[in-house]
């Protein structure tokens, strides 16, 4: 894989947005990309786009921030050097600083303050979405979803559809008592359950090894 | 003291919901229950057919909830069991002809004057279904033993519990005895695993209950009949009775070829 245009990252204030990308264009067209795949994830959620030192015609911004209405997303803050930039996001009535003033630059693993635990068995059609890590105590039934930005435990079994890293962090891992999901995704990397079937099961981990989604039995990590 | 309101549900069409409505509402008759079923799924009324009683149809529940007749006008009383009431369905209308809160009032009237209602609730989950379990004090969740019944019954169990409705009992309806012991279908301790709720009652497939029912006599009333054996034993434990489940093992080729049982 290339340069990723552009980054989403759930932090405990908000979805960080980072441009990584000259061209506007392509920074929009693959934002809209990975909305439309998470759409459900993020509807709803406050964006502070990271900026730096580079420079935001009125006209891009005001493409950006139509982009994101279009997914339900609000523009809460931009983080620029530039002072005309602040000045139009001000205009606008967005924050240019966080609150706090904390640095938005964490990874998935220092959001362990921002970790859900949440005691039941997920039935068929019901959800469970954290911008951080989540702990089940429970199973994941066939026709489930858990969708998480950092790290997810299921302390039971997994049938249904699970997505660690849902901003991109391919350091997300997945563990399970008995992990045989419909569907696992990490970051941007999804594989289906093996077809085999009649196994005995035991606790692994998943995680990506060489753009490949691999799941390790867990005395086997131990080891 | 009000009667129990228990609805009958599945999410999945063709599982046998309005089957076992009729069955279970027949058989707690035949306790010498009074037992009034409701046909909730309005717009496409099949319980009356099961029941054998379409043609004496005058009322139905959209007449009574917009005030045309009164309660007792609109019950079809039973022609085998005279403690059995049906209100049916509008075949004209659809499920938005009712309101929860009416559903909710018509169920719980019924319920003051008989021992049991039961709803015979829409598939799927969508308005139908919520103002048939609305009023429930139990809800009977039938699935079928194959991997798309369970997984809508998971959905069901799933909404009950989210939305704090009534608690929820299992009826496997249709378990094929040869297949499962091919492994080609679920076996019973599959699926109440997966569901995790409390079983009420497994009904063998049964090729009489299809005639039964278009000729609209309940499979209950064949005394021979293993379903019908199988939905009284649910209609007893439904009223509190302890019946041990009955043995639906398929005799294995050895004991088929000596005859042994």
């Amino acid at each position: 894989m290339g340069h990723i245009p552009v980054t989403l990252k759930g932090t405990p204030q908000g979805i960080l947005l980072r441009v990584q990308t000259e061209s506007w264009e392509v920074a929009l067209s693959s934002l809209e990309l990975s909305l439309r795949d998470a759409q459900s994830f993020f509807r709803g959620g406050r964006v502070i786009l990271e900026l730096g030192s580079r420079p935001l015609p009125e006209d891009d911004f005001q493409r950006l921030r139509q982009l994101l209405e279009r997914y339900e997303m609000e523009l809460w803050v931009i983080l620029s050097e530039r002072e005309e930039v602040k000045h139009l996001a001000r205009s606008y009535g967005i924050r240019t600083r966080l609150p706090g003033a904390q640095s938005p630059h964490q990874r998935a693993d220092e959001v362990a303050s921002n970790a859900l635990l949440v005691r039941r068995t997920l039935r068929s059609g019901q959800k469970l979405h954290h911008p951080g890590h989540v702990v089940l105590l429970g199973d994941v039934n066939a026709g489930a979803e858990v969708v998480a930005g950092g790290n997810i435990v299921i302390w039971g079994r997994v049938r249904g559809v699970l997505h660690a890293g849902a901003f991109g962090d391919d350091a997300a891992v997945v563990c399970a008592l008995d992990l045989m999901p419909s569907q696992l995704r990490i970051a941007q990397y999804i594989s289906r359950a093996p077809e085999q079937r009649r196994r005995v099961p035991q606790p692994e981990l998943a995680r990506v090894e060489h753009g490949n989604i691999v799941a390790v039995p867990w005395k086997k990590i131990r080891e | 003291m009000a009667g129990q309101i228990i609805t009958v549900s599945s999410g999945k069409g063709g599982v046998g919901k309005t089957t076992t409505t009729a069955n279970l509402s027949m058989a707690l008759a035949m306790l010498g229950k009074r037992v009034i079923c409701i046909d909730a799924d309005i717009g496409l009324r099949n319980l009356d057919m099961m029941l054998g009683l379409e043609n004496r149809i005058v009322y139905d529940i959209v007449n009574y909830v917009e005030g045309r007749c009164r309660l007792r006008q609109a019950l079809v009383r039973d022609k085998r069991y005279p403690s059995l009431f049906l209100m049916p369905a509008a075949q004209t209308r659809d499920k938005n002809a009712i309101t929860i809160e009416q559903m909710n009032r018509v169920a719980h009237e019924a319920a003051e004057i008989a021992d049991y209602v039961l709803i015979d609730s829409p598939a799927g989950i969508e308005h139908g279904f919520r103002y048939a379990v609305t009023p429930a004090d139990l809800v009977v969740v039938v699935t079928n033993p194959e991997v798309a019944a369970v997984r809508d019954a998971d959905r069901v169990v799933g909404l009950l519990e989210a939305e704090g409705w009534a608690p929820a009992r299992l009826l496997i309806n249709r378990l094929k005895p040869d297949m499962v012991r091919r492994n080609e279908m679920l076996d019973v301790p599959t699926v109440v695993d997966l569901l995790a709720i409390d079983l009420i009652g497994v009904v063998p497939e049964d090729p009489s209950i299809l005639a039964a029912g278009n000729r609209g006599q309940p499979v209950v009333l064949d005394e021979r009949s293993l379903a019908g054996q199988a939905f009284r034993n649910v209609a007893r434990r439904l009223h509190g009775e302890e019946v041990p489940f009955m043995s639906l093992k398929s005799p294995s080729f050895l004991q088929r070829l000596f005859n042994i049982r």
